[in-house]
Order: structure tokens, then sequence, then C-alpha cells
């Protein structure tokens, strides 16, 4: 069964639809690379998911439940799914240990203990357990997108929603982060991330999706997808990225 | 962390560490000097000036100084009570009133209503007024005596609420959107997201005019007075009739200012401080 499952989601902000039917369906432990031009709507398509964007029509299930169902309870949803976007994501009030653990603690009910213990392990495995009680704007910025990403699964969340997560960084940090999300691929997590960093989504994503104004227009496996695009849109976009 | 290794400087680096030292005992040399004729001009001014023994003798009598002091001392720790009791209850009223100001939702509509009225009504309301009718008006209510330390606190209390929940709810609106995101985006409810995440930032963000409100409140508890109660201020008028001059008033200002500069001073340096940091690009 599908972890994900969009199923044709509309979305306008006034007149102006940036979802336009939109179906996806992404299984456990699939890592998929969300692709467009800017203002395609990737970004409001991940909001939709974590439920902080609503959606007009059109369903969409986690693990088998409806999410969008007016009934279903978000903050519930939310603490399901892990989320980065692509700045500001860290507390700043709060040291990097802190950040990690507070939604184990706070949501999750994890005894402060159990958390910390957690957290100490999460840090380490990203490398940043010399840091565990310095605060976010002693990081650079890679290692504060690593603490956020590492927030993002801490409670051991079934989906993990990335919004170019290296879009902030020098192109020096970005390899830094993009290691650990193919740690965390490795490591079975379910993955859907909008980027674009076509190397890296033609490295790690199982399948890559291209959004155009609205709509999915094309996916597949990525060396099809980014190597023999069989939509015109496609090659037009990708023209524009790969020159060659 | 690795320890810096120790490094001989260069003679560069020697002269100009030198330098610095020469000019930093020379501009306090020069702070010191101006200082002391300053103070010795006006000095002269006042002591030579033909009205300063009469002054004197109506605003700085030592005598009356030393004898008004246990009265009008004891009245002082009745300001401190009051004060400390209505600053507690700011700080939670407030928070209170901002965070009804931020709810979102129709339901909510009521609650919103209610607390945007009464920052409109107190902050126009002269305190004294709300003293008069609180300390005469709930008695008269209740057919019963009620001590000032009910009574000063709550009128206090109400209208600096008023003030405070304003500036809490800025700081609230200046913690940046995509922060209650990630609260949310967390699993946070709607009240955990504000008490851990935003408040917290909230706050830090306007403590400068927080202590403002403070010091001002400072002050304005020697207002109880009018209630009655035999506070610093009203001691000071019942000795300045023992004593026939003003000396009492001038002991009772200078209790004030004393208990108000420490938070003065620290309030100029968090802001002096956290400009510097907003300068040179602080946190994110
Ligand atoms: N809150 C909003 N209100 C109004 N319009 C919005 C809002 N959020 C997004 N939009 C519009 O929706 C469209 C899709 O935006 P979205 O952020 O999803 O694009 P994107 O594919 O993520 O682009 P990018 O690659 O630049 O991040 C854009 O035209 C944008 O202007
Ligand atoms: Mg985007």
């Amino acid at each position: 069964m599908s972890v994900l499952s969009v199923q044709g989601v509309w979305k306008s902000y006034g007149d102006r639809a940036v979802l336009r039917g939109i179906d996806l369906e992404v299984a456990a432990h699939e890592v998929v690379a969300l692709i467009g031009a800017s203002g395609s709507g990737k970004s409001t398509l991940l909001k939709t998911i974590d439920l902080l964007e609503r959606v007009d029509d059109g369903r969409i299930l986690l693990g088998g439940d409806d999410i969008t169902d007016p009934r279903a309870d978000p903050d519930g949803v939310r603490a399901r799914i892990g989320v980065v976007f692509q700045s500001y994501n860290l507390f700043p009030h709060r040291t990097i240990l802190d950040n990690v653990t507070l939604g184990l603690r706070a949501v999750h009910r994890v005894p402060r203990d159990e958390a910390t213990r957690r957290g100490a392990e999460l840090l380490e495995r990203v490398g940043l357990a010399d840091h565990a009680s310095a605060y976010p704007d002693r990081l650079s910025g890679g290692q504060q997108q690593r603490a956020a990403i590492a927030r993002a699964v801490a409670a051991g969340q079934e989906l993990l929603l990335l919004d170019e997560v290296t879009s902030a960084l020098d192109p020096l940090l970005v390899g830094e982060v993009l290691e650990l999300v193919r740690e965390l691929k490795a490591d079975g997590t379910t993955i859907v991330m909008a980027t674009h960093e076509m190397a890296f989504a033609r490295d790690v994503a199982d399948r890559v999706v291209f959004l155009d104004a609205g709509e999915v227009c094309e996916q597949g496996p990525p060396a099809q997808v980014l190597g023999a695009p069989r939509e015109p849109r496609t090659r037009a976009f990708l023209a524009r990225f790969l020159p060659s | 962390m690795t320890a810096t290794e120790a490094r001989r400087p260069s003679p560069i680096e020697v002269e100009r560490q030198a330098f610095r030292r020469r000019q930093t005992a020379r501009s306090v040399l020069v702070g010191a000097a101006s200082t002391i004729v300053f103070a010795a001009a006006i000095a002269l001014l006042i002591l030579f000036s033909p009205g300063w023994p009469k002054v004197q003798q109506s605003f700085f009598d030592p005598v009356a100084w030393v004898g008004a002091w246990p009265r009008v001392w004891d009245g002082f720790l009745l300001n401190l009570q009051v004060l400390g009791i209505s600053v507690v209850g700011v700080a939670v009223f407030a928070t209170i009133i901002a965070f009804l100001r931020t709810l979102r939702g129709a339901v909510w509509f009521p609650a919103r209503f209610l607390a945007a009225a009464y920052t409109d009504l107190f902050r126009g309301l002269p305190l004294i007024i709300v003293l008069y009718l609180v300390g005469f008006g709930i008695p008269g209510l209740l057919q019963q005596r009620v001590p000032v330390l009910v009574l000063g606190p709550v009128a206090l209390i109400i209208t600096y609420s008023a003030y405070v929940a304003e500036v809490i709810r800025a700081g609230i609106e200046a913690v940046h959107p995509s922060q209650r995101i990630a609260g949310r985006a967390l699993g946070l409810t709607h009240g955990q997201t504000l008490r851990m995440v935003v408040l917290p930032q909230a706050i830090r963000k306007v403590t400068p005019p927080l202590m403002n409100d403070f010091i001002s409140m400072q002050k304005d508890v020697g207002l109880i007075s009018v209630l009655g109660a035999v506070d610093a201020v009203r001691a000071a008028q019942i000795e300045t009739a023992t004593w026939g001059n003003f000396t009492p008033y001038v002991l009772a200002g200078v209790l004030f200012v004393v208990l108000a500069w420490p938070m003065i001073r620290l309030t100029d340096w968090l802001s002096a401080r956290m400009q510097r940091r907003e300068q040179v690009g602080g946190a994110a």
C-alpha cells in the first residue's frame, strides 16, 4: 500500500489555480523528487500534504487515512510527517538538542531522559554531536539544515517532505546535506522532495515527477525523465537546466 | 574546542596595543578632569547663589531628613510590596490578553473583541481615575474594608496589563511567520506553538519596552497614597507637616529614584546591545 496517495488535488490562490488535479502515489521506502519551474506548484503541493494549506478538491491519503477529511486531526497528521523548508527552520531560542527533541517531548510525550538519549543519538548520526548544546545561530547553514532534518525524522515520522533544503546554502555546504538525505534513503525513509538539484535527483530519487503549471506533466525513473524525456514541456524545462 | 596556541604577537601588534592603552588612559584622564571642573562650577554656582540658604532649609534639611526616615522608609516598604504583587499580576494577565488577541477563527470573535476593547479602554483611562474607582468602588460594592495590598495591585494590574499586552502582542507579530509554521509542522498545537516557540522569541524582542513599562510602574506605585494608605508619599506628606519643610518629599523622591535607577541602566544597556546585534546581522 502507498504511504502517500494524492488523488486529483486542486488548489487555487484567489482565482489562480496553482494545483490542477494532481495525482501522485508514493510507496513505502520510495524517494520521489519533484522538479519543475519556479511557480509550478511544488511548494504548494508539499504544503497541502502537511495540511499547512487546505485543498480545494481531491483527497490525500496518508497510510490509508484520508487526511483531507475535515474530521481528521491536523495536529495528529502533522506529527506523522516530517517537514524541512528552505530556511528559518530551527527555533533560534532553543539549543540544537532542544530543537531535535521538542517534538518528541511535546507532541509524542516521550519522557525527557528518553528524548534526550534519542536526540543525542540522532545528532551523533548526523555529525552534530559536538553542537548539541549550541544555539542555531552558531552553526553553518549546512549544519542548521542537517539539524532541521534530524528534527523532522526524530519521532520516526512515516513520511519526510523536503522543500529545496539546499537552495539557501553555499555550493560547498550543499554536499553535506545531500549526503544526509542519501543516508536517510539507505535507512528506508520515505521522502518527497522538491529540488532544483538535477544531478542529485538523478542520483538518489527512485522516481522523478515533473510538475508544470500545476499538473503532473511527466514522471518515471530518473534516467528516463531526465535523460530521455517524452514530453516536449519536460524537454524545454530540462534544456534550461542542463545546457548541452 | 581547541585552545589557541600561545603565539607571540608581532612588534607591530605590540606597538598598536601600547598605543591603544595610552589612548584609553588619556581619555579617562580627560573625562575625569572635565567632570571635576564641571561639578565644581555647578557647586560654586549653587552654594554662592543668594537663595541657596533658604532652598537648603526648605528642601535639604539634614535634621528633617533623619527624623522623617523611619516613617517614609516604612511607607516605601508598602510601595515595594504593592509593586511586587502587581508585577506578577501584570505578567500573567497581560500575557493572557495578548494571547486572546492572537486567536484566529470565528468562535473566538467575542474573546478577541473583548481583549481589544479592554486594551483600548485602559490605555486611555488615567491611572488615578482607576485608582479612585477601584479604591472606593470595590469597598463600597462589597460593603466592607479591603486592604490596600489588594486594591493597589488590582488598579495597577488593570491599567498596566493594557499597555504590556500590546507590547507583547507586537512582539508576537514580530516573530517570523515561518517559525509558527515550523512549530505547527512539527505537530505542536496552536497553544503549544505559541508557548514554546513564539512567546519566548517575542518576549526577547520586546524586553526593552517591557522594562520601560516596569520602570514607570515603579514610580506610579507612589499613587496608591490616594487610597489613604501610608505609603512613602503619604508618609512624606505627614512628616512635612511635622517638620515644617519639604525635605521628607525629597527623601521619598530619592528612594524612588534609587529603586528605578538600576532598572533604567539595565534597560539602556540591553537596548544598546540589541541594537548592536541587529547591526552586525544577528541571529536568524
Ligand atoms: N500564500 C499564497 N498566496 C497567493 N499565491 C501564492 C501563495 N503561495 C504560493 N502562491 C503562488 O502559487 C504559485 C505556486 O507557488 P509554489 O510556491 O508552489 O511554487 P514552486 O513550484 O515551489 O516554486 P519555486 O521553485 O520558486 O519554489 C506561485 O505562482 C505563487 O505565486
Ligand atoms: Mg518552492
